[in-house]
């Protein structure tokens, strides 16, 4: 090929500049108008000395917090708030199961399945801390409280995630077991049970992790666990009992999330 | 029959069943390990329950107090919108810059976790490790210490948002580049291009579409989040809300409520009609 036939060819690239300048003028917009609401009331020059405090908190944290073994002692909110996090991923899961079922496209009619779908965006709109003082109501404040706002709050995302495995089982498999004469029984053990376990139980594994992250929401509104500790030691700025707590909960964390990734890892594989 | 299959505790203490099929050759059906998997779910339900003082019976005779403040909300106070359209504008403003700031800064810490682009064991573990203690700070944690550091408002919440996503689209970001098609970017190194302009014309264009589709499903969620931080006094629509909880004025909640839902539905639809364009 010459050089003209280089040129040519090069010439006939879909020219996208226009979409791509149209988008980054966009994106510049959004971004001057959001920028607009970047205001913060000055703290008077405390900010740095409040800084200072957390990373050395952080690097120096109450021992007797940490190592303590009785109720107030770290190690024990956060048994706690395992405790919490488990049994609302676990009810979540047993309330989901219903709105993934009604809103599965090929279970239901369309229209009932958008229908559930909108109600459970609903729920999942509701921040965290209306269910807290509504279900305070209920319960009284403690882990009970907590555990079912956890609860609520795991519906959103776990009936999306169950939704679409749902959506995607395989009918073939459906129709065989027909074929070879099984009743519905059977059909729903060996034909859906199978294919929707691995990836429920992956979902529920994933919630999990994410409900003992987002545990100490739950502080806030006194609903058990290890958030109300943390919030308290962080508005009386006592610095180095914030870094115990932290610290605990990173370690826990991370290792549950090992955990937890290697767990899903191995029911991906299908093992 | 393999012999040298290595068996783990399980299979020796309850041994496959052997079955001998027509033609003489038999073979091994491991033990279902559906009975221990639910022995350990029992025992730790009934731990938990223990422990948070689950009680069905509180919960069946109590549960209708649940609805009271439920019903209170309904119908909302729709005279109140006027003063919300505030506080949920900077709560879109609030997600829109973090989401930005946190998709932006992610990139080149992406790059130096990914370890097919950067050899050094030691340096991917490294970043990897700082991700994941980043992901592990809960956001309203991060929302309260940036109002300790930033003052009350919105710039606090702007941060808390941008570290999150920083951490969630970052981890998203160097799996995606680890799992990129490196062809294109050995040849371009062999024709002797620097590693960043490899990087820019054979990595970049492969991850970008997945990334830009993570960035935006990350800005849904943040919307959500943004709403909840105004409760530590990071700005935006919590900061109401809370108020509203704390004076009972339900009707109000409602009305808010109402209005974060219609306005994150209007969100999350545009925002999967452009993912769905991207991939």
């Amino acid at each position: 090929m010459s050089e003209k036939n280089y040129v040519s060819t090069l010439e006939k690239a879909p020219r996208t500049w226009v979409g791509q300048l149209a988008a980054l003028l966009a994106c510049l917009a959004l971004l001057a108008w959001s920028s607009s609401a970047v205001q913060s009331n000055s703290t008077g020059g405390s900010g740095l000395a409040v800084a200072r405090g957390i990373i050395s908190g952080i690097l120096h944290p109450t021992p007797s917090l940490l190592f303590n073994l009785g109720t107030n002692g770290v190690p024990y909110l956060l048994f706690e708030t395992i405790a919490i996090a488990f049994l609302g991923t676990l009810v979540g899961a047993v309330l989901s199961v219903p709105f993934s079922f009604l809103g599965a496209k090929n279970i239901v009619p369309r229209p009932v399945s958008y229908l559930v779908r909108l109600c459970v965006m609903a729920i999942r709109t509701i921040p965290p801390f209306v269910y807290g003082l509504m279900f305070i109501m209920v319960t009284g404040p403690g882990a009970f409280a907590g555990l079912l706002t956890m609860s609520c709050c795991s519906i959103g995302m776990l009936s999306k995630m169950f939704i679409e495995s749902i959506e995607e089982l395989d009918r073939g498999i459906l129709e065989s077991l027909d074929a070879a004469g099984c009743n519905t029984f059977d059909k729903i053990r060996y034909g859906i049970l199978p294919q929707l376990m691995p990836s429920f139980s992956s979902t529920l594994i994933y919630r999990f992790d994410m409900n003992l992250r987002d545990a100490s929401v739950l502080g806030l509104v006194g609903a058990g666990g290890i958030g109300a500790p943390l919030m308290f030691a962080m508005n009386s700025y006592r610095w180095n009992d914030v870094g115990a707590i932290l610290l605990g909960l990173i370690i826990l964390v991370l290792i549950v999330e090992w955990f937890s990734s290697r767990l899903r890892n191995r029911l991906m594989r299908g093992e | 029959m393999r012999k040298t299959e290595k068996m783990n505790i399980y299979d020796r203490i309850f041994r496959p069943v052997q079955y001998t099929l027509e033609n003489g050759k038999t073979v091994s059906q491991k033990r279902s390990r559906l009975p221990l998997i639910l022995i350990v779910l029992l025992v730790s339900t009934i731990i938990a329950g223990e422990v948070t003082g689950f009680s069905l019976r509180t919960l069946i005779n109590r549960i209708s107090y649940f609805f009271v403040i439920l019903g209170d909300m309904i119908p909302p106070d729709w005279s109140y919108m006027p003063r919300i359209w505030g506080p949920l504008m900077d709560t879109i403003k609030m997600s829109l810059l973090g989401s930005f700031i946190g998709a932006v800064l992610c990139i080149p810490f992406s790059v130096l976790c990914s370890s097919n682009l950067i050899s050094n064991r030691l340096v991917t573990g490294f970043f990897k490790l700082f991700y994941s203690v980043v992901r592990t700070l809960p956001t309203l944690v991060i929302a309260l210490i940036a109002t300790y550091i930033f003052g009350l408002g919105t710039f606090a919440g702007t941060v808390a948002i941008a570290v999150f996503t920083f951490a969630y689209c970052g981890k998203i970001l160097y799996e995606q580049i680890e799992t990129v098609d490196m062809g294109s970017y050995e040849a371009l190194e062999a024709l002797g291009m620097a590693r960043i302009s490899a990087i820019r014309y054979s990595v970049w264009p492969q991850v970008l579409p997945g990334f830009i589709s993570t960035v935006l499903f990350c800005f849904e969620g943040n919307v959500r989040y943004a709403s909840i931080l105004g409760y530590v006094g990071a700005g935006g629509l919590g900061i109401i809300l809370n108020e509203r909880i704390g004076w009972m004025e339900y009707a109000r909640v409602g009305m808010i409520l109402l209005s974060l839902f219609v306005t994150v539905v209007i969100i999350e639809y545009i925002s999967s009609y452009l993912r769905s364009k991207l991939v």
